[in-house]
């Protein structure tokens, strides 16, 4: 099995877990007899495995949704649905590869999807500009979208960049206009809309996807207003404090959840989504065809109403 | 050796600082930050803050703008009491919002309400850069969301003139959901047939620039405001070039084919009552 990649809080699990095979090696090499021995370690890691997976800082987190293994849009295509057949193009510009759009089978029902899409390896994150949109990806998105509600498909939205691409081209052709007609757009389709966060939810670029009927979040995935780091530059002045601003700024699922502002977090398998992607596949499946189920019991009017109703209460605000 | 102390004295001539060279009497007088030109403030104030030698269109507060687009004591405020809290508990927040509630006399970087342009009525919202840079928090959406709501219900169009470094990262996700709110409320406005005009001011970027600022029906701005979703020095780190001097200028928007108009702010009002004018319902 290929080596996962280690994060810095997991180093004790591991080291625990390195001693328990070598103690394994040595009773099936020899007659020494460490069953004993073993069998307390395993008592032991289990213990830790909880007290670390159990109780993640939000900063363990973040780490977790930019884990570079950490499986993404396509990953769970593959696994939630049949038939998929991916689209290209906004008709206007070119084709985005941060963004991928299709359609497929849920469960014998049509949908349409659409994802942030980060590469694999460097190569791919190249060509998919690190899952990091231009205009052209939310004018494909917004297309696809309003396939969706003309053959009345509902839209399965999954979420995962650090946001829109900060760069000159994007600039050129309206990453303003792009997120801000999406968002627009999103509020008015006649289809139910369910989004999932499944890695980063970096600001703007994330919500171009993300105004929908329900919106969920992986437990270890993060969405937030800026990156921690982005925080930490512009509050104090010093992105290395981005351990602190991802602490004050409420990014995990948990904080969301709190604050009102999505439906429900999906478990992850321990250690983390890319430890089973399998068992996370059948996580989100749950919770996704649930949504559906609910969803799919409004007419136009109340599916409308009652997302407006959603977004209405977002925020805390007094009147003096 | 009384030689070398005039020497001495020669190359230690003082210069005045270029601090000092720039300081203007407080209050009194004010620098053109376009160029450099010194203005009576009451100068300034007669000709809207736009300099009489280059054209340089200096912020507006919020009241000052009123005043400058709406038929005398016409204007009726909606929501002046929606203040901010600190929902993350956030260090130093709630003090910094005192001290621009006392600068600014705003209870929020928003004012909403209606009156009348040229005699005729529409619902209004105008930002103002000096209330924490315009940022959008939970008040400031919230304000929004109900002007453009009343606007539905009382069928007034809707201008906004937007001045906003953003979503106001102090009060987090919830910043970035009034995006989402602002805009679902324009949806239902125009679904209504209500007619929107968004005029961005300088600054307009980040959460503001990607949310109602950049969907009204027609997207005006003023001579050279920034205006876009990246900041300049971001975009320089990520593309590691240097970027042109009128880069997300309201002229470079223009070109880009990113604005309706470029409107000089001695035309705004007219032009909005052009604008009003024209899309008056019925032809009342």
């Amino acid at each position: 099995m290929k080596m996962k990649q280690v994060l810095d809080f997991e180093k004790p699990i591991v080291n625990l877990k390195e001693k328990i095979s070598e103690l394994k090696k040595i009773t099936e090499d020899s007659d020494i007899d460490l069953t004993e021995e073993i069998t307390t370690l395993e008592e032991k890691l289990k213990v830790l495995e909880d007290d670390i997976y159990g109780n993640l800082k939000p900063w363990q987190r973040v780490q977790m949704a930019r884990h570079g293994e950490r499986p993404t849009t396509l990953d769970y295509v593959e696994r939630l649905f049949t038939e998929f057949i991916e689209f290209h193009g906004d008709r206007l510009f070119g084709d985005d590869a941060a963004i991928v759009t299709g359609i497929a089978f849920y469960k014998d029902e049509p949908v349409t999807i659409i994802g942030h899409q980060r590469g694999k390896d460097t190569k791919e994150n190249i060509r998919r500009n690190f899952g990091m949109p231009h205009p052209e990806g939310y004018r494909k998105a917004l297309r696809h979208m309003k396939q969706a509600e003309k053959f009345k498909r509902p839209i399965i939205c999954f979420i995962d960049t650090k946001g829109a691409y900060p760069g000159k081209a994007a600039e050129e052709r309206g990453q303003s206009e792009a997120i801000a007609r999406n968002l627009l757009e999103m509020a008015g389709l006649k289809v139910p809309i369910v989004c999932i966060v499944i890695g980063e939810g970096g600001s703007g670029g994330a919500l171009a996807l993300g105004v929908g009927d329900h919106i969920h979040m992986l437990e270890n995935s993060t969405y937030s207003v800026i990156s921690p780091e982005g925080a930490a530059a512009l509050l104090w002045k010093d992105a290395s404090l981005a351990q602190q601003a991802a602490e004050t700024m409420g990014i995990t699922s948990y904080d969301l959840k709190k604050m009102d502002v999505i439906d429900e977090i999906i478990p992850e398998p321990r250690g983390g989504a890319h430890r089973n992607v399998d068992e996370q596949a059948k996580f989100i499946d749950s919770v996704l065809s649930k949504s559906l189920r609910t969803l799919a019991q409004y007419s136009e009017e109340e599916l409308l109403e009652k997302r407006w109703e959603k977004y209405k209460k977002i925020g805390e605000y007094v009147t003096i | 050796m009384l030689k070398d102390i005039f020497g001495k004295r020669k190359r230690y001539a003082t210069i005045p600082s270029e601090q000092g060279k720039n300081d203007v009497p407080e209050g009194l007088m004010q620098k053109c930050q376009g160029c450099n030109k010194i203005f009576y403030r009451k100068e300034l104030k007669k000709t809207l803050n736009v300099c009489s030698n280059c054209g340089y269109h200096h912020p507006l507060s919020a009241w000052e703008r009123i005043d400058s687009l709406f038929d005398a004591d016409t204007f009726e405020e909606w929501d002046a009491g929606i203040t901010s809290t600190n929902p993350l508990n956030f260090p130093d927040y709630m003090e910094k919002l005192e001290k621009d509630k006392e600068k600014t006399g705003l209870n929020e970087g928003v004012v909403t309400g209606k009156g009348l342009i040229d005699g005729m009525e529409t619902a209004f919202a105008v930002m103002d850069s000096s209330f924490r840079m315009g940022s959008m928090g939970s008040a400031v959406g919230e304000k929004i969301a109900r002007a453009i709501e009343r606007a539905k219900d009382e069928s007034l169009p809707f201008i906004i003139f937007s001045a906003s470094g953003g979503a106001r990262m102090q009060e987090g996700v919830l910043s970035l959901m009034q995006m989402a709110k602002t805009s679902i409320a324009i949806k239902r406005f125009s679904d209504a047939g209500g007619f929107m005009i968004s005029v961005m001011t300088h600054p307009t970027t980040g959460g503001v620039s990607a949310s109602f600022a950049s969907i009204g029906d027609y997207n005006f701005a003023e001579p050279g405001a920034l205006i876009g979703f990246a900041g300049r020095r971001i975009i320089e780190q990520t593309i590691r070039e240097k970027l042109p001097t009128d880069f997300q200028t309201a002229e470079f928007q223009l070109k880009h084919g990113q604005l309706d108009k470029v409107i000089h702010r001695h035309e705004m009002r007219e032009t909005l009552a052009t604008m009003l004018k024209l899309h008056q319902k019925g032809g009342k």
